[in-house]
């Protein structure tokens, strides 16, 4: 239960923060209130916006005012109110492809290092296969065989990404999976999902951690660019990426309506792997008397 | 006052102040538009063209796919390549007239049914060969035809026969037709060695500048034809095409100096282009028209009055405000506007009416939403303006889905093929050639599906009127039944909007089509 | 080791059969992706009958399966054939275009992988501390920015107000290595930026994740710098992720890089494939195809060589 228990950690001149009994570092707290408030953003979007997401209220590219306070976009909607809405389809659809990715693309990477063998063999290669086949040409596949929704949207995302931390896992877990404790668990006859979840996951999991946060961010990106091949967000709805996209003729004449949407991605990714850094220093921390050589 | 216009006029040559900041300027000194611009054409044409150098054009519409073959050819930079290394019969002129290249002249017969070129003599290919008719007679024979792959086929489909006569070329026609020259200013027709029938990728033509370097998606170089029959054109020792897809890409190359020229500046960044120091934009309203396009003859949109609700439902002049930024002109639902030829003026406007466009909806009956597809390669913004669609219908009650399909694929899959989409019409040099490629009932893309018989027989009948009051009449008959009955929603006509820097001279507005009609290298040249 | 032989052969093997296998896959994903090459070529104003006549010139009456395998079989006798779309030859018009991208790849990777290395380790060097924090935050910021966004920034800052290096990228074969290298520059540091974070943040990590070891413990009873403890003691066992997420990067530089190329208008793989994918021309899609795919399949397999070598336990099985 890594969670509850209080400890120092981290170098002493840490500033740090205590929330009711935990004690978070003041960067944690940084990205954990950021996260949070974009969270709200995103589920009290219709509450919050001051204008609809679609509604056109003023000239094109207009710059920040008290009316609009960052300024519209290149139609003319308010780009605050496009941000507010924009942070649920960006933020919802990036968890859950990167979900789908880390649980698929960890538990058989894992797996594949645990079981070995043929096992290890056809997985591995049929990974390879999938990384093989170029990006546009899976994207329009899928798009010609499959549905246009929001599903498959996810699924594309996911499983494309769920290959590389496929490889992670796997290459991780192998290297642990001749460990010493590891050997030892095998000796003592536990069961292969105990020492995948037990023995191996615990020590595996700083690096993939790590993958987590970038994972999400590299998920943002992927959004807007799969909406260019019509895999994407449907207009009029909005995504950050895509935002910066569909005003990317502003960004070297310094527009708010480009630049905003691209600092506010930035934001996040910062936030969250301020996040995935805090989950990270408490696993080293957790784990460092069972990782013995 | 004339003292200071003069004063005025100079910064413009030098590149100081912009055009539109000479206009501005020259009426607070109190000076007409008339004299203004008269005085700024003194300016532009004071200095003499200068020879040498290497001029750079960087162009949007190339692929690594493309070929040198004129045939194949259907974006920018493919059509730009023919102008440098070829030379067509007769080409469009600056005014929208017929200009001759390598016919010395032409005319018809009273019926305007078989047309003499006259063929130029002494004019040599690149290769050292002479061009003579034959040469001509091959490359029409290989664009029409059966056998043909060429893009040009439809223009050729009215030609009967084809003979040399001495130094003529003779061309006998199906049906009569007035416009037979413009049809034959059809960018794909380059005249070639034989045709082009040996080797149709060879890029050997008799063009102002020879091919040096051809890569294609990336870049083209050219050096001068010192062999050249044309005097007044090929300034610059060399010149190239630099294939730069990505917009701001192509105004930073432009901006840094690394071309002369960009083709295509995205409009809405216009204003913000005009501040670079030493570029100027140069616009000129063209015949290329954005589109929405229903089939008349599908569900729902073979109801009348669901189509008028949606022509009434779109807020033309928002979208030339928002998608062109001024940089063009609202359409009126029919493909024809006032740069064709016998246009006429005398069409109603028809504006945004919401309450219309209820009423015409809740006539036609039909309930639920109306799918809309469109993609970013449509048309620049056509995203955009499906979503400005959107908003505009909404104020009518009607609701409107907008699909994004990929790009990829679209001019194969969704435009001509779905019920309800966005598109682009380039625009034809008449108006014969607009309404027989799209709008006639046995039209190749009749992507409207209009089927009008008395629009077809009007059609035809105009084709061989030789009267132009009664052939202007017809077509304003025509027009009107397009614009009432169609299934084209126009809401804009786009002007060519291109970005020249000051070090360039010679430039003039050519609206025909992009860079001044393909001319812009061999016409333009590097000041001193 | 003769294991570790014996592997390389049998993954060299695999590596054949998944070749084939990727082209198939990508014949068959051209096939059912709606359009075709005449249809693409001609564009919005081809007529149906020179849109047929086009077809039976390029062949595409003949039956799938076996268009397919009269591209094998001339692929088995080196022959990739010439493009459906303007009649060039595949294997010369790839020949240049893949050196372009290995050039600017090779460029962004010397530059990369080092850097991010070293800037992992003084990550964990200083742990927590301000030049962690900036290392992190910094690398993320851009991590997080679109590729043509940091490329925007690039060609104005850089190539527009100062005027150090051209924002067209074009490179020619008569260019010296010196132009080479100036006209890659914006695009090589774009990507760099853009391949830095991720192999930063898994190299902090990674070692992180060996610093509680026993060992470690060792040697800073022993004295050692902090610094020669990473580097010696932690990065060696830490290598595997690491190497993992440097080859997921490198594949990224060879074929990802589509963006930067029409940004930089830089000839590479990534806009030739793309081109083609648009006008379905199949010949020079799976010749590109197969080209990345060998890509995936060497560094996926350097990555687990480099891994299973960097373990004593994984090297010498029992």
């Amino acid at each position: 239960m890594p969670f509850l228990v209080i400890r120092a950690y981290g170098t002493p001149s840490e500033a740090s923060v205590t929330i009711m009994f935990y004690r978070v570092p003041l960067s944690a707290c940084i990205g954990l209130v950021i996260t949070a408030l974009f969270l709200i953003a995103a589920i009290f979007a219709p509450w919050l916006a001051p204008y609809g997401l679609t509604e056109i209220v003023g000239g094109v590219w207009e710059p920040m005012s008290s009316q609009f306070l960052l300024g519209t976009d290149n139609l003319g909607r308010d780009l605050l109110s496009r941000m507010i809405y924009g942070a649920r389809t960006t933020i919802f659809i990036a968890a859950m492809a990167t979900a789908l990715s880390f649980t698929l693309g960890s538990v058989l990477g894992l797996l594949a290092a645990v079981v070995g063998g043929w096992f290890d063999q056809l997985l591995s290669r049929f990974v390879d296969l999938l990384m093989s086949i170029p990006t546009l040409i899976f994207a329009l596949v899928v798009l010609s065989v499959l549905p246009g929704n929001l599903i498959t949207l996810i699924l594309v995302m996911g499983i494309l990404d769920a290959t590389r931390v496929y490889r992670l896992a796997r290459s991780v877990a192998v290297d642990i999976n001749v460990m010493d404790f590891v050997e030892a668990a095998k000796l003592r006859g536990e069961g292969r999902w105990w020492i995948v979840f037990r023995e191996i996951l615990p020590n595996a999991l700083s690096p993939l951690v790590a993958e987590l946060g970038l994972r999400f961010i590299f998920q943002v990106l992927f959004l807007s660019a799969l909406s260019f091949l019509g895999l994407g967000i449907q207009p009029p709805e909005a995504d950050w990426g895509g935002m910066v996209k569909e005003n990317k003729d502003g960004i070297i004449f310094g527009i708010p309506a480009a630049l905003i949407p691209a600092a506010a991605i930035s934001i996040l990714a910062i936030s969250v792997n301020l996040i995935a850094d805090w989950i990270l220093n408490r696993t080293t921390d957790l784990k460092g008397g069972r990782s013995g050589n | 006052m004339a003292n200071s216009l003069e004063q005025l006029s100079k910064l413009v040559s030098s590149g100081a102040i912009s055009r539109r900041t000479f206009m501005k300027r020259a009426a607070a000194l109190g000076a007409s538009a008339a004299l203004s611009s008269q005085v700024l054409s003194t300016a532009a044409y004071a200095d003499e063209p200068v020879t040498g150098g290497v001029l750079k054009i960087g162009s949007s519409g190339g692929e690594s796919t493309n070929s040198l073959d004129p045939a194949t050819s259907s974006s920018a930079v493919p059509f730009l390549n023919g102008h440098q290394w070829g030379d067509l019969l007769v080409d469009i002129a600056d005014d929208g007239s017929i200009e001759n290249r390598l016919a010395e002249e032409y005319g018809s017969s009273a019926d305007a049914k078989t047309w003499t070129f006259k063929i130029r003599k002494g004019v040599e290919f690149h290769n050292g060969k002479t061009m003579t008719p034959e040469d001509v007679i091959a490359t029409l024979e290989r664009h029409s035809g059966e056998e043909t792959k060429s893009g040009a086929l439809g223009v050729m489909r009215g030609i009967d026969t084809m003979k040399v006569d001495g130094d003529n070329v003779v061309i006998g026609l199906k049906d009569p037709n007035a416009d037979l020259p413009f049809l034959m200013a059809d960018y794909h027709l380059v005249i070639q060695p034989n045709g082009g029938k040996d080797q149709p990728d060879a890029g050997i033509g008799t063009g102002p500048y020879k091919m040096v370097v051809n890569e294609p998606g990336v870049r083209h170089g050219y050096e001068k034809n010192t062999n050249d029959w044309k005097s007044d054109r090929g300034y610059a020792e060399q010149v190239e095409i630099l294939v730069i897809n990505d917009d701001t890409a192509r105004v930073a190359a432009l901006q840094s100096g690394q071309v002369h020229m960009i083709e295509r500046v995205p409009p809405k960044i216009v204003e913000l282009v005009k501040r670079i120091p030493n570029v100027e934009i140069k616009s000129a309203p063209g015949r290329g028209h954005y589109v929405f396009i229903m089939h008349a003859n599908t569900a729902p949109f073979d109801n009348n009055d669901l189509r008028m609700a949606l022509k009434y439902g779109i807020n033309r002049q928002e979208m030339v405000d928002k998608i062109l930024f001024g940089y063009g002109s609202v359409g009126n639902d029919m493909p024809i506007n006032a740069a064709y030829p016998f246009f006429s003026d005398d069409f109603e406007q028809r504006e945004y009416d919401p309450d219309k466009a209820a009423f015409h909806y809740k006539k036609s009956g039909h309930s639920g939403e109306v799918l809309l597809r469109t993609a970013d390669g449509s048309f620049p913004g056509a995203v955009d303006a499906a979503q400005l669609f959107q908003q505009s219908l909404a104020g009518a009650g009607v609701k409107l889905n907008v699909k994004r399909e990929p790009n990829d694929g679209y001019w194969s899959e969704v435009w001509n093929k779905q019920p309800f989409c966005t598109s682009y019409w380039g625009g034809r040099p008449t108006q014969d050639q607009m309404y027989s490629t799209a709008y006639l009932s046995s039209a190749d893309w009749n992507d409207t599906r209009f089927f009008n018989d008395d629009f077809d027989k009007m059609l035809l009948s105009a084709k061989g009127e030789l009267d132009a009051a009664k052939r202007k009449q017809i077509y304003r008959d025509m027009g009107s039944i397009v614009r009432d009955e169609g299934g084209l929603i126009c809401p804009m006509f786009n002007d060519w909007v291109e970005g020249v820097s000051t070090k360039v001279g010679g430039w003039a507005v050519n609206p025909n089509q992009a860079m001044m009609n393909g001319q812009a290298l061999s016409r333009c040249w590097l000041k001193a | 080791m003769p294991h570790l032989i014996l592997l390389i052969a049998q993954r060299l093997a695999l590596g054949f059969l998944l070749l084939l296998a990727v082209s198939a896959l990508i014949f068959l994903g051209t096939e059912i992706l709606p359009g075709d090459v005449a249809q693409s070529i001609l564009g919005q104003s081809a007529t149906p009958e020179a849109l047929a006549n086009l077809r039976r010139d390029l062949g595409l009456n003949e039956p799938a399966l076996k268009r397919y395998f009269s591209w094998l079989w001339g692929l088995l006798h080196g022959d990739l054939g010439t493009a459906l779309t303007n009649g060039a030859d595949i294997a010369s018009s790839i020949g240049s275009r893949l050196f372009n991208t290995m050039f600017l790849a090779t460029v962004a990777a010397v530059i990369s992988v080092p850097l991010a290395l070293i800037l992992g380790m003084l990550a964990v060097r200083y742990r927590n501390r301000w030049p962690d924090k900036l290392i992190s935050g910094s690398t993320l910021a851009f991590i997080s920015l679109p590729e043509f966004f940091i490329g925007y920034l690039l060609i104005y800052f850089v190539a527009v107000k100062l005027g150090w290096f051209p924002s067209v990228a074009t490179v020619y074969e008569s260019m010296s290595f010196t132009e080479r290298l100036s006209a890659v520059a914006l695009p090589a540091t774009t990507l760099t930026l853009v391949v830095l974070a991720h192999m930063m943040r898994m190299t902090r990590a990674a070692i992180l994740n060996v610093m509680q070891s026993a060992y470690i413990e060792t040697a800073e009873l022993k004295g050692l710098s902090a610094l020669k403890i990473i580097f010696r003691h932690a990065f060696p066992n830490a290598i595997a992720p690491i190497v993992n997420v440097v080859m997921l990067n490198l594949a990224y530089l060879i074929v990802g890089v589509v963006v930067v190329e029409v940004i930089f208008v830089y000839p590479g793989m990534g806009q030739y494939l793309v081109d083609h994918v648009a006008k379905r021309d199949v010949p020079v899609v799976q010749a590109c195809g197969l080209v990345f795919a060998a890509f995936y399949i060497f560094l996926n397999m350097a990555a687990d060589i480099i891994a299973i070598l960097s373990n004593p336990r994984l090297r010498h099985p029992k």
